[in-house]
Order: structure tokens, then C-alpha cells, then sequence
């Protein structure tokens, strides 16, 4: 008798989603598909607003990484102001709207793998509900809980002085930044009372690093097996292939780490990248354009940023990277638990660019914005805490956006966490008739190791409790349960 | 040489020049009465009611009511904040005013009085009006989704030899504000600059000037609406 598993909402991500799983009559799974069951509209109503709120208005998309929609956007109207592609900004604009990019990487990366994933790693994915959250590490493992919520507020009061306010602030405007960094906020954060300044963040991003690895070892089948499946990676590098996590070209390497996109000036992103739109989800399935939607679909993010860049420009981060490519001989890890591993080097990178940009003196200049000849179409991509980020706009004669296309980092991992969602579905569900809480955390698991924003991805706000239904073959509820 | 009155406001002992509006009379004594269509220096209107007061028991509007010997005026009611809170509800309900992505925000004179008057959640419906952003005018950007049709820009923004730049449009509720083709067309950067100045919320914009000032740095993050008059 065949199945329909219906998990509805997921949670402990950002947004609201859900997951069916058909099993057959013989309960093998059939089919498993992530839904996105939200829908937003930004690329609509931003229509015929002037192009200069876009920065603004389009980071509301998000309370989480608000600055990568800023920026990008930002980044996107750089080029429309002439005043060219990422490189182009005076000195302390560009570094001001980087110091805010790593305290965001930085704070979101935190909020993800303490509040979110670590429930699941320090109680077990099958663990008791009741304590296998948030409020259960606190209890139960308060050191690591205080360090999360102080890693936290770190980023967000970088993102203040730069942006303006913790969240949604208006610090970058088109060819540059809005305000410096006054020797008083800079010494808050370099001279910051223990445990609030630099170097105890970079301290505790090496210590989050290490109890991962402390983890990996003594868990590596978990680590290891759970939902690994080979795939492309997609990111921005520098130029000379490092990590970059504000600006770069565009690379891409399949699965056994051939480069099939390099070097890609992302203003011609239309070129390579195409978004394949199904019936069942809003979320739209991005793929390479050469090679089709069925191989050309790739991971972005943290595990894809570790796969495609050649080094990391910070040499606490590039040590742990060295360790990272080392577990694989050098070949892409497509281990979705490792996103984890993966996250907590770029944490620590971020804790690194922070403390190196704060010694900047080019912070304190007051040369913030540059303009050149305007043109009508601009790109801007970079690469918020979950992945690639596209925005690209259009404007007509009177200033006002035309056109608007956004290719959220999460719906780059369309696909990705699709596949994650049936390795885990078949691994966990085949055969069985009974759901378990445990069963239906782990699907949660798979997803959550990609730390989506399903509310970014279709342009919601939303919370993500879980519930499964199990169907027969004609469709009857045979049983419910609700996280 | 000016006469000087006594008159009492919620009580409290004033003295004023005779014939100055109440509005100024108040100011003068440490006393703030809101305003939002009111400008200095241009003949009132008394066309947002958000001044309303009581005087000798009746109701009238503070920026077009000179003051005279003897008036007794209740200003800080709840009764009478009510009514201004309720203008300030209607005024948000009846355009589209998204404070998040506004480039007025934090200078705004209607958010400053909505943070003042502690305006939650509107006792009206929202009308969600469908508005447009004409962006025609080289230098200003006129987004009809804010406007809150005070006339401020009709009757403080001239040219040199007297004409009208801005006028009224269509009747009732979809009564808009205008540029006038050829004059705005010529309106010097001094004059646009003055325009977007001078409107409360943001209706009028300058082209590509939006967000420099940081947050925190913006009229109201410095110092909340009425606070300048109370601190005379």
C-alpha cells in the first residue's frame, strides 16, 4: 500500500515549507520533494519605485541577513551610477560595506549553528524534543549557549556602526557608504570589556571550529554519511581564486572538481545561470545554463565556498581550510553535514576580516561615495551567509526600476536540498509505516544543514513547526504528528 | 509698539504678543502645539486640524487663531490628544506610508507626531489607495503614495515673480498635487531643494540625494518632534 508523508512546516530554518514523501506499496520512497509554500513578490512591487530605495526596501526579504540584500542590491546599483563593479568604490567605501558584510557572515553563521544545528549535534538527532533546542543548550551546555548569543551580538552591533541599526539599517547607498567609522565605535570593538571585542571573537570562532572537529571524530558516520551526494559547487572567488566573501567572479566545479564555470564577470550572469520553475514549489530550481536543468544544478554556500576557493585570505581560517580540503585529498566534499564545518571556517574568517578591517585607517577617511556616467542595467552578487546572491535591476529614463530579478542564495539550493531531503528520506523512511519523531527531525536535519531562508527564497516571514502526515495509497490520513 | 496679552494654557499663566498666532504664542511660552500643514512665514491654512485646541471651551485651530487677552486654552488633553492621534491614523490609513524604506524616515513630520502621540495600530481601516510615483520632473520625484495634501508646497514654493510651481489635481479622494509642467520643468536646484524641505512626510523627493544622512544622525533620531518648543 503506498504512502504520502507530508512534513509541514520544518523548523528551526527561516520561512515556511514543507516536505511530502511517497513511499510505494513495498514502502521504498518514491518520490520526496521540499515545498516552498510562500510566496512574496519583491521582484514586483519594487516596479516603478526610483532605484535608489532599492538597497532599502529589498532587504526587508529578511531579518537574518538583511545585509546581503543591501548589499547586493547596493552592489547592483554601483554599476547603474557608473560607478563600476565591486572595485570601483573609494577605499572606505568599500571597506565599510565589507566590515558590515563579515559582521553579518559572522553573526548569521553564529545564529545558525548555535541556536539552530547544535540542538541536533549535542542531543542527537533522535534526542528528546523537549530539551533538543535552544533553550536545552542553554541549560544544558551554557558556556557554548552564552558564546552564540555573545558571537551574535558582536556582528550585529558591527552591522550598527556601519549600517546604521542592527537590522535594516541604510549605510550603503549607490557608489558607496553613508558614514565612516568614528575612532570611538572602532575602539568599542578593538578595546570592547572581555568577552566583547576582536580578539575574543576570533578566540571563540577557533574554539567553535575545534568542537566541531572534536564532534567529526567522535561521530563520523553521522558526520560523514548523512545525506551525501555528489553535485556541482557554485561562488564568488577573487580574482586569484581565493574566498571572497564580498566580491569576486563567478566559479563553478563539478563533482569531481573540474572547473566548468571560471573567471565569469557576473554582469553576464543571464549567460550561464537559468532558473527552471516547477508546479509544486514557488521556489524556482536555478541551474547552468549549458548543461541543463537536469546536471546543471549546484550547491552554494558555505561546503561550495570551501570546495571552490583555492585559499582563504586570513591565516587561521586558511589553516582549518587546509584541514577541510585535506579530508577529501583535496577532491569536493559533498558531505552535507560538513556545511557545518565548512560555516565555522568562514566564521572564523569573518572574525578575522573584522579584526583586520578595524586596524584599517581607511575606515576614518571621509571620501564615501563615487559616481561616473549612468546606464540602465546593473548586477550585483555576493555572497551572503547561504550562498551566491543575485540581484539585478533595470531602470528607465526617470530613475525608476523597470525590471528586477533576484536569485536568493536558498533557491540556488533548490535542488541540493532536495536531493539531501530524499538521501535522508530513504535512509530513514523506507519500509517503515510508523513515523517517528526522531525520522522526521532527521529529514528536518538535512535541510537545516544548508541553513535556508525559505522567506528570501520566494521573495515570508514565517515559523517553521513540523508536522508529517502519513497517507495510504488512495490518499487516506493514516496518521499525523505535529513538532 | 506691540501689546502684550495674558492668556492661560492648561492652566498655566502666559504672556504673548497680541494678534501672533496661537501656535506661536505657545512656542514662546515653552508650550508645544502640534502641527503638520503649518509652515513659519506662510499665511495658515488650518488644513490638517492636528493643532485643534479648546479655546474659552470651543475648538479651533492654533495656527489660524490669534491670541487675545484673557483666552483660556486646553492644549495637553487626553480628550484633545485623541482627536490629534486619530487625524494622525487617518492620514497613515488613507495613502501608503511603508516608514521602513522611505527616505524621510527619521526626518518625517508625520512619523515624528505618529512616535509622539504613541500611534500602535490605526482604529481605521487601511484604504491602500493605488498611487503612483511620477518621476517626470528632473529634479524632484513626487511619490503620491505619501501625500497627505497639507498644501505646504502650493503655498510656500514661488517663483521669482509670484507664480504657483505646484497646484492641485482632480476632486475628493483623488485629489493630487501637480507640477507644473513648464515652471517645475525650470525650477532651480535652491527652489526643488526648498520643496522637498519643506514637505512634512516623503511626497517630495530629490533625485539620486536619497539615505545620505545615517540613521541616528536624521532631525528626529537627534531630538523628537515638539521638544525644540518645550525647551524655550
Amino acid at each position: 500500500m503506498g504512502q504520502k508523508i507530508t512534513i509541514e512546516p520544518v523548523t528551526r530554518v527561516e520561512g515556511h515549507g514543507k516536505v511530502t514523501i511517497h513511499l510505494d506499496d513495498k514502502g521504498n520512497v518514491k518520490q520526496t520533494r521540499l515545498h516552498i509554500v510562500e510566496f512574496r513578490g519583491f521582484e514586483r512591487f519594487v516596479q516603478g519605485r526610483p532605484y535608489w530605495e532599492a538597497p532599502v526596501l529589498v532587504q526587508r526579504l529578511c531579518g537574518i541577513c538583511p545585509v546581503s540584500h543591501h548589499l547586493a542590491a547596493a552592489k547592483a546599483l554601483d554599476v547603474i551610477v557608473g560607478a563600476g563593479t565591486g572595485d570601483g568604490l573609494t577605499p572606505t567605501g568599500e571597506k565599510m560595506r565589507r566590515l558590515m558584510h563579515y559582521g553579518q557572515v559572522f553573526q548569521s553563521h553564529a545564529l545558525h549553528f548555535f541556536h539552530l544545528a547544535s540542538p541536533d549535534l549535542l542531543f542527537g538527532i533522535d534526542g528528546d524534543p523537549l530539551i533538543r533546542n535552544v533553550i536545552g543548550v542553554a541549560l544544558k551546555h551554557k558556556d557554548l549557549a552564552v558564546q552564540g548569543v555573545m558571537m551574535r551580538k558582536f556582528g550585529q552591533e558591527i552591522i550598527k556602526a556601519t549600517a546604521g541599526k542592527k537590522i535594516h539599517g541604510t549605510g550603503a547607498i549607490p557608489g558607496g557608504i553613508n558614514k565612516n567609522l568614528s575612532i570611538e565605535e572602532r575602539d568599542s570593538f578593538l578595546k570592547g570589556a572581555d568577552p566583547m571585542n576582536a580578539d575574543k571573537m576570533v578566540e571563540w570562532a577557533q574554539a567553535a571550529v575545534d568542537f566541531f572537529k572534536g564532534y567529526h571524530k567522535a561521530n563520523k558516520a553521522l558526520i560523514d554519511g548523512f545525506a551525501t551526494f555528489p553535485s556541482s559547487h557554485l561562488s564568488l572567488v577573487r580574482k586569484d581564486g581565493a574566498m571572497d566573501l564580498y566580491h569576486g567572479v563567478l566559479r563553478a566545479i563539478d563533482t569531481n572538481g573540474k572547473k566548468i564555470l571560471d573567471d565569469v564577470d557576473y554582469q553576464d550572469y543571464l549567460d550561464y545561470i537559468d532558473e527552471e520553475v516547477r508546479p509544486w514549489s514557488y521556489m524556482k530550481f536555478p541551474y547552468l545554463y549549458n548543461i541543463g536543468p537536469e546536471e546543471g544544478w549546484y550547491r552554494v554556500g558555505p561546503l561550495a565556498r570551501c570546495n571552490t576557493a583555492d585559499f582563504i585570505p586570513s591565516p587561521l581560517a586558511q589553516k582549518e581550510l587546509e584541514i577541510f580540503k585535506a579530508y577529501t585529498n583535496g577532491k569536493p566534499n559533498n558531505m552535507s553535514m560538513h556545511m557545518h564545518w565548512a560555516r565555522l571556517i568562514e566564521t572564523l574568517h569573518s572574525a578575522e576580516m573584522m579584526r583586520e578591517l578595524l586596524n584599517d585607517p581607511d575606515l576614518q577617511k571621509d571620501d564615501l561615495v563615487v559616481k561616473g556616467t549612468k546606464v540602465k542595467r546593473g548586477v550585483g552578487l555576493i555572497e551572503a551567509p547561504r550562498g551566491t546572491l543575485f540581484h539585478h535591476y533595470e531602470i528607465n529614463d526617470q530613475d525608476q526600476i523597470e525590471m528586477a530579478n533576484l536569485i536568493v542564495s536558498t533557491t540556488n539550493n533548490n535542488e541540493p536540498m532536495n536531493r539531501a531531503v530524499n538521501s535522508v528520506a530513504v535512509e530513514y523512511m523506507t519500509g517503515q509505516k510508523e513515523i517517528t519523531e526522531g525520522m522526521m527531525n532527521a529529514v528536518e536535519v538535512a535541510i537545516r544543514a544548508y541553513d535556508p531562508c525559505l522567506s528570501c527564497a520566494t521573495h515570508a516571514l514565517g515559523q517553521m513547526p513540523l508536522e508529517i502526515t502519513l497517507y495510504d495509497a488512495n490518499n487516506n490520513l493514516i496518521d499525523k504528528k505535529r513538532s | 509698539m506691540s501689546t502684550l496679552v495674558n492668556f492661560k494654557i492648561d492652566g498655566v499663566d502666559c504672556l504673548a504678543e497680541a494678534g501672533i498666532y496661537l501656535v506661536e504664542a505657545a512656542a514662546e511660552n515653552g508650550i508645544y502645539i502640534p502641527t503638520l500643514c503649518n509652515i513659519q512665514g506662510v499665511k495658515p491654512r488650518g488644513a490638517c486640524r492636528i493643532c485643534t485646541v479648546m479655546v474659552n471651551g470651543r475648538p479651533m485651530t492654533a495656527c489660524t487663531t490669534p491670541v487675545t487677552m484673557g483666552m483660556e486654552i486646553q492644549n495637553d488633553t487626553p480628550e484633545i490628544n485623541d482627536i490629534r492621534k486619530a487625524i494622525i491614523e487617518v492620514l497613515f490609513v488613507e495613502g501608503n506610508h511603508f516608514c521602513p524604506s522611505c527616505e524621510k524616515s527619521g526626518c518625517c513630520e508625520l512619523q515624528a507626531l505618529a512616535y509622539r502621540f504613541r500611534v500602535m495600530v490605526p482604529r481605521f481601516p487601511f484604504l491602500f489607495p493605488r498611487r503612483e510615483v511620477d518621476a517626470s520632473n528632473p529634479k524632484i520625484i513626487k511619490d503620491h503614495n505619501r501625500c497627505i495634501l497639507c498644501k505646504r508646497c502650493i503655498r510656500a514654493i514661488k517663483t521669482e515673480d509670484g507664480k504657483n510651481i505646484f497646484a492641485y489635481k482632480k476632486r475628493g479622494i483623488e485629489l493630487e498635487i501637480i507640477i507644473d509642467p513648464e515652471l517645475g520643468g525650470k525650477i532651480t536646484d535652491e527652489l526643488a531643494q526648498k520643496s522637498v524641505d519643506i514637505c512634512p512626510v516623503g511626497a517630495l523627493l530629490p533625485r539620486e540625494k536619497a539615505y545620505q544622512v545615517p540613521i541616528g544622525r536624521r532631525k528626529y533620531d537627534i531630538e523628537p518632534i515638539g521638544i525644540e518648543d518645550e525647551k524655550k
